[in-house]
């Protein structure tokens, strides 16, 4: 088997005595699909913190890179290092530029100039304006790219927050909760973008929306965390069908339920 | 609904040109022209001068509260910094007509220094001191913006640690041992390049020399708007996590914005100095900056001519009242910066637009659709 893109071993977080991850393993390869579940307080966005350099890990591995000899310790690297070796993150709560049109939002996503002098001479390429007007169209924004940001619907934000990681062009999609706050239409639509996405791109999606999670884990493999440990990982209907996933998310009323 | 929240990006060019037309005409030629043929006081015409340095000062403040997030209360520092460097120059020109008339500054013969201390010597030089004004400014707010950012400090604790920050250097100064004139500061200049600042036309030429400082900065913040550079600004103010998970290093943005507005800020101060006659530890308080904020709220944070317009009001304002109804002054700023943060938050810039806004509403005849 190949070599997992990521690689998580043994890795664990405190924060003031609260254990919110405890040796998880986990192990994504390239091109893959993951959807990651479990009820809130399962350590799901800390796990996003660790991987992003937003916090390091008390003890463990987090290794970026399918060659063992040329791979990269994600503990030793910032957010802003990690973000350029093609990490794209999407927020819980949509975070999107208010104040910028939706077009401009794509401009300061899309991949190319980073540096402070770099992007005071920075012009604005027509190769660059073409894939701007590409993803526009994918997340069905065309209309409305010179609206400002914050005036857009919940769902559309989310959209655009999705079309502002893929501006980035990144190995690894990391989406918390893409579904959060969308119609059931828009639900099934961005499932099946984030489908469409699997194989160019490996993704790791958090959601609790059973029916979402159902749509777009139906190739790829779940995995069920639960106060911080990795509970079970396997096909959707086999994790359905676990005794103990039922036992956490029955503790919490119907499964699916936020 | 959605077709009339629709945003219509404002047209960049047409109506920030007019403005700065206007105030180019204003300022650098028509004021000058009336001050020179006697029709205003030269008294005005200085007192104007003040208020275009503070133009300046609102200008710093304004790009890193309005642009970047970032409340700054430590801009006064800068702008006395730049003030204290200009002013070590005129020091020096005053030669040996002081007081004392002896070829070092008074205020050191007063010490009991017979020979001018090592760092005043360079002072003599013009281009020098002229150096000095960015780069002691622009090295401190370096080292300390390089500490701040890389530390992660934000929001209000970024803002008492710049008010910490111009209290130190208020204190500081304000010692007599560190040899810059104690909490007297520097005053009694009596040249610039040769020419003697008593003199109308001289006072004349740094009124346009200021104005056209001022314009200056205005055309450069407004490219700086315009770049890629602005967009990452504005996003680090608006969600500075969403930018630095997009791969900007947003610690050096902030520094980079942090030493640029010192800058501005410094070139506000070196050129109040000669025409104010005077530059004392006072000027680095960290009151002075909080008048710097309430300036840039009330006249229109995050606007390129707002600051401008609210130093301008308010010292306007200051300079009536202080005289007319001394014991109220202080009152009738705090009313103003509550009625501006109540009733007009994009502040007076913003008010020709709301005016408009209401005629539509009461106007007779008004269709409450259209209007809406």
């Amino acid at each position: 088997m190949a070599h997992p893109l990521l690689t998580v071993e043994d890795v664990s977080k405190t924060y003031d005595g609260f254990k919110a991850i405890t040796n998880l393993n986990f192990y994504l390869f390239e091109g893959e699909l993951r959807t990651v579940i479990g009820p809130n307080g399962a350590g799901k966005s800390t796990f996003f913190d660790l991987l992003t350099g937003r916090t390091q890990p008390d003890k463990g591995k987090i290794e970026f890179g399918t060659d063992p000899a040329d791979s990269y310790d994600l503990t030793k690297l910032d957010e802003v290092a990690i973000n350029r070796l093609g990490i794209g993150r999407k927020f819980q709560t949509p975070s999107v530029y208010a104040e910028h049109t939706v077009r401009e939002n794509l401009v300061l996503s899309i991949r190319g100039t980073r540096g402070v002098f770099a992007t005071l001479f920075h012009k604005l390429g027509s190769r660059e304006n073409d894939r701007i007007d590409e993803l526009l169209k994918l997340i069905r924004l065309e209309a409305k790219g010179e609206w400002k940001a914050g005036l857009l619907a919940h769902g559309e934000k989310q959209w655009l927050e999705i079309g502002m990681l893929l501006a980035q062009e990144p190995r690894v999609l990391l989406v918390d909760e893409p579904a959060a706050g969308m119609t059931d239409e828009e639900t099934h639509r961005t499932g099946e973008l984030l489908l469409s996405l699997a194989g160019k791109h490996s993704l790791v999606v958090v959601e609790h929306d059973m029916t979402f999670v159902k749509q777009i884990a139906t190739n790829g493999r779940v995995t069920v965390l639960h106060q911080g440990a990795l509970l079970c990982e396997g096909k959707f209907d086999d994790v359905q069908a676990d005794p103990r996933v039922r036992e956490v998310y029955l503790g919490r009323g119907k499964h699916g339920t936020r | 609904m959605a077709s009339s929240e629709k945003y219509v990006p404002p047209a960049p060019l047409s109506d920030t040109t007019v403005a700065l037309l206007v105030f180019t005409v204003g300022a650098v030629l028509i004021m000058p022209t009336l001050d020179s043929f006697g029709v205003i006081d030269h008294f005005t015409l200085n007192l104007w001068g003040k208020y275009l340095c503070y133009a300046l000062l609102a200008l710093s403040v304004n790009l890193l509260w309005g642009g970047t997030g970032l409340l700054s209360l430590g801009q006064a520092l800068f702008f006395a910094l730049g003030g204290y460097m200009h002013g070590m120059y005129l020091m020096r020109m005053i030669g040996d007509q002081g007081q004392y008339h002896k070829p070092l500054p008074d205020f050191l013969v007063f010490l009991g220094w017979t020979e001018l201390p090592g760092f005043w010597k360079p002072f003599e030089h013009f281009s020098f001191a002229m150096l000095m004004v960015f780069l002691l400014p622009g090295v401190i707010a370096g080292i300390f913006g390089w500490l701040a950012f890389r530390s992660r400090i934000k929001g209000v604790y970024f803002s008492i640690l710049t008010q910490a920050l111009t209290y130190a250097g208020a204190l500081i100064f304000f010692r007599n041992n560190t040899l810059m004139g104690g909490n007297n500061g520097f005053t009694d200049f009596k040249s610039e390049l040769g020419f003697a600042l008593r003199e109308p036309s001289t006072q004349r030429g740094l009124f346009i020399a200021t104005a056209v400082v001022l314009i200056g900065v205005v055309v450069f913040l407004r490219w700086l708007e315009g770049t890629k550079f602005g967009l990452v600004q504005r996003a680090i103010r608006d969600g500075e996590n969403r930018t630095l998970f997009s791969g900007y290093a947003t610690p050096t943005f902030k520094l980079f914005l942090f030493v640029l507005a010192a800058l501005i800020a410094a070139i506000g101060g070196a050129l109040y100095v000669p025409q104010v006659g005077i530059i004392n530890p006072s000027d680095m308080t960290p009151e002075k900056s909080l008048e710097a904020i309430v300036w840039v709220a009330v006249g229109g944070r995050g606007t390129l001519f707002g600051p401008i317009l609210g130093a301008v009001f308010v010292n306007m304002l200051k300079s009536y009242a202080t005289r007319a109804i001394p014991d109220l002054w202080l009152i009738l700023l705090g009313g103003l910066f509550l009625l501006v943060v109540l009733f007009l938050p994009g502040g007076l810039i913003s008010l020709p637009a709301k005016l408009r806004a209401l005629w539509q509403r009461f106007r007779p005849n008004s269709n409450p659709v259209n209007a809406a």
